[in-house]
């Protein structure tokens, strides 16, 4: 789990380690995200893929102190090493220690770690304009722009957000200001929500199917987009998705989860080409190619994703799993092992059984 | 736009057997139309204008074949196929369909009453597997409704199909007691397709049939869905927004546009020789799941205009690379450059498109 840190010798951004968010519903205990560990490295793009139910939002969610009631962290901490401005280097502070409504954490969220949703129609309040809506987060959050102190006037931030969507590619932002978010189509939605993530400089982007609502030519303009201000602001960006090809496109690193847990990490060469655990090969076998033979057969992951009060014991996947090793599998928690070349995989078939408690 | 320049037969490609087999179509739809009033919003509702959601659609889709229809949203391929099963009214065109004893009606033109007996040889596979079952109906109910409606009156005889339905579609037959919430997306799918499946019908027409399920479990049903097309000999009209999908279902593909078919080929001719700069810009357009392919610099500018207000000319040439006056002025009409594959462009024969699609 420090292969990344290894690979890069500077300090992670973000170090999540251990990470359990559980929800206690009448029903029964569902762990959503049982021990979940990945660093996010100043200025790259972490990639966390996954299919639905594997606890990849959840993530995502803890990491801005936003998991609902009751969903509660258990376990584990989530550390953002806060840039302290006077040039004494950074320090880290647990985010998971912090509380949700207090001041400390509310000056993060927003500004320093800031979102993009899946769905900029459901993100943006419909009666205020979207400009009203981003001046009043940059007021809020003036001192990322005053560091000086001393607030910021409607107007000032009213110029920051015709300039934020000039950067952002929006044509005529005078006007687009004050228009309502049903006013606009997906595409401009979506850059006018990407402009709102920007609006406080934010250092970490946690951007959450982004593209996902939109069609495929507007989101091969709003991935350029992201790619380009990624380059001109050096912010680290988690890039969730259930799409390869975005992940492909988009990420330095990835993380490939499954029922909470991360099945294997590592460079995205290394994912896509010399993936090492039976789920990701059998992810990426299963999806259609735009240039493989059509109408035949696609390899499929047998059986169904378990039903999240009916977890299987052992590795989460062996009874899915076509390379199941006996009753090790059944019967032992396989850890993330480092394989090399900054990959690691969760997974007996590279690990020695008799290393498990 | 003639009928001439319609797809017509399959005699001249020789892509899938399936076409080979049978060039008689089951479906031809020619020239259809659907326009939805704009409003003024006052109390008269006063007709200020009119979004032409379908403009001028012509396709056969041949017995035993899958026809793709994709485009972005808004481009018309849903209305389309609400139109083809009356869940619309197209404003104009015919909609003919051949019934089994080879006699041809047009769908456009009957009454409901008429169309009744018709519904159970053309069904449909609804996108969203949560929305399109009865939460208080069980499987049995959900999945023999359709057979009831259609005369299959004896609940024992009803009991025997649905069994038969579910093992068909994957499922097991005791589930038919158990109510939808019990099952996970994918299996709602399935029962979704074996309802279409219960009438036995010559048509199916699925839209986005896989958008709302993972990867994993859309590879599942994209499997489902070819086996029971071989087995059952059932004619797909498959409409999706997913290239990748499209491509991997389709016998033939057609690309809508702003309410129009820009393009039409079989699927292996559409992918590899485009003759539409549209259906080039889209395919560049899909993120490839390989970190070692480079990305394709993004060439599709601006939006998709309104069809309340499209553009003069080529409904594509404000984000058209090649553009030129006539495509300002002159709407082009769907022509057949090459036998088999239509194309709504102008310059289509003397664009190279094929190495930009690649790259």
């Amino acid at each position: 789990m420090t292969a990344m840190v290894k690979q890069i010798a500077t300090e992670p951004l973000l170090s999540v380690r251990d990470l359990h968010v559980d929800f206690g519903l009448d029903e029964g205990l569902v762990r959503a995200v049982d021990g979940v560990s990945f660093d996010v490295m100043p200025g790259r793009v972490l990639g966390i893929v996954g299919e639905s139910g594997c606890g990849k939002s959840v993530t995502m969610r803890a990491i801005l102190q936003l998991v609902d009631e009751p969903g509660r962290i258990t376990r584990g901490e989530i550390v953002y090493r806060r840039d302290a401005g006077d040039g004494l280097g950074s320090a880290g502070v647990d985010l998971t220690k912090l509380p949700r409504h207090g001041a400390a954490m509310r000056a993060i969220r927003g500004a320093e770690i800031a979102l993009i949703p899946q769905e900029p129609m459901a993100a943006f309040s419909p009666v205020h304009t979207v400009g009203a809506q981003i001046v009043e987060a940059i007021r809020l959050h003036h001192r990322q722009w005053r560091p000086e102190g001393g607030g910021l006037s409607v107007n000032d931030a009213r110029d920051i957000v015709v300039d934020l969507f000039r950067d952002v590619g929006i044509s005529m932002p005078e006007q687009r200001v004050d228009a309502y978010s049903w006013q606009l189509s997906g595409g401009l939605r979506q850059r006018a929500m990407i402009a709102m993530a920007l609006s406080c400089k934010p250092r970490l982007l946690v951007a959450d199917e982004p593209t996902t609502a939109i069609d495929v030519t507007t989101q091969a303009q709003v991935l350029a987009l992201l790619r380009e201000l990624q380059r001109k602001h050096g912010t680290a960006i988690i890039f969730i998705t259930h799409d390869l090809g975005v992940i492909a496109q988009m990420a330095n690193d990835v993380v490939v989860m499954y029922l909470g847990r991360v099945v294997e990490q590592g460079p995205v060469d290394g994912i896509f080409h010399a993936a090492k655990h039976p789920y990701t090969r059998a992810l990426l076998r299963s999806i259609p190619s735009i240039s493989g033979a059509t109408r035949v057969a696609l390899p499929t992951i047998s059986g169904t994703l378990p039903h999240p009060f009916n977890r299987p014991g052992g590795c989460p996947y062996h009874p899915r799993c076509d390379e199941k090793i006996g009753t090790v599998c059944a019967s032992h928690v396989p850890h993330l092992t480092q394989l090399g070349n900054g990959q690691a995989a969760s997974c007996f078939l590279h690990q020695d059984a008799s290393e498990t408690a | 736009m003639t009928a001439t320049a319609a797809p017509t037969t399959a005699a001249n490609t020789t892509a899938t057997p399936t076409m080979a087999t049978s060039a008689k179509p089951l479906l031809s739809v020619r020239g259809l139309q659907k326009f939805f009033p704009i409003t003024d919003g006052g109390f008269f509702r006063k007709t200020i204008g009119q979004v032409r959601a379908v403009d001028d659609v012509s396709f056969d889709v041949v017995e035993g074949e899958t026809l793709g229809l994709v485009g972005e949203s808004g481009c018309g391929k849903t209305t389309t196929s609400r139109c083809i099963l009356r869940a619309m009214e197209p404003t104009a065109g015919r909609i003919e369909f051949r019934r089994k004893d080879d006699t041809i009606v047009d769908l456009a033109t009957l009454t409901r009453e008429q169309l009744r007996p018709l519904r159970a040889e053309i069904q449909m596979i609804f996108q969203d597997p949560f929305g399109s079952l009865n939460p208080r109906m069980t499987l049995f109910d959900n999945v023999g409704e359709p057979l009831l409606v259609n005369g299959m009156k004896n609940r024992a005889e009803r009991m025997d199909r649905v069994a038969e339905l579910l093992k068909l579609v994957g499922l097991r037959a005791e589930f038919m007691h158990r109510f939808p919430h019990a099952f996970s997306g994918g299996q709602r799918q399935r029962i979704g397709i074996a309802r279409a499946l219960s009438t036995n019908p010559r048509l199916v027409v699925a839209d986005e049939p896989v958008s709302a399920l993972d990867v994993s479990v859309q590879a599942q049903v994209l499997n489902l869905l070819l086996e029971l097309q071989q087995r059952l000999g059932l004619t797909f009209l498959f409409v999706a927004h997913d290239l990748s999908v499209v491509r991997h279902l389709s016998d033939r593909v057609a690309v809508m546009y702003v309410g129009q078919i820009v393009e039409l080929a079989v699927t292996h001719t559409l992918f590899t020789r485009p003759l539409h700069p549209y259906t080039a810009a889209l395919m560049r357009a899909v993120p490839v799941p390989d970190p070692r392919v480079a990305i394709g610099e993004v060439t599709l500018k601006g939006e998709v205009p309104s069809p309340a207000n499209p553009p003069k000319g080529c409904y594509f040439h404000p984000r058209c690379a090649f553009a030129q006056d006539r495509c300002r002025q002159e709407a082009p009409a769907l022509r057949e450059p090459v036998p088999g594959h239509f194309v709504r462009c102008h310059f289509a024969e003397q664009l190279d498109l094929a190495t930009q699609a690649a790259g």
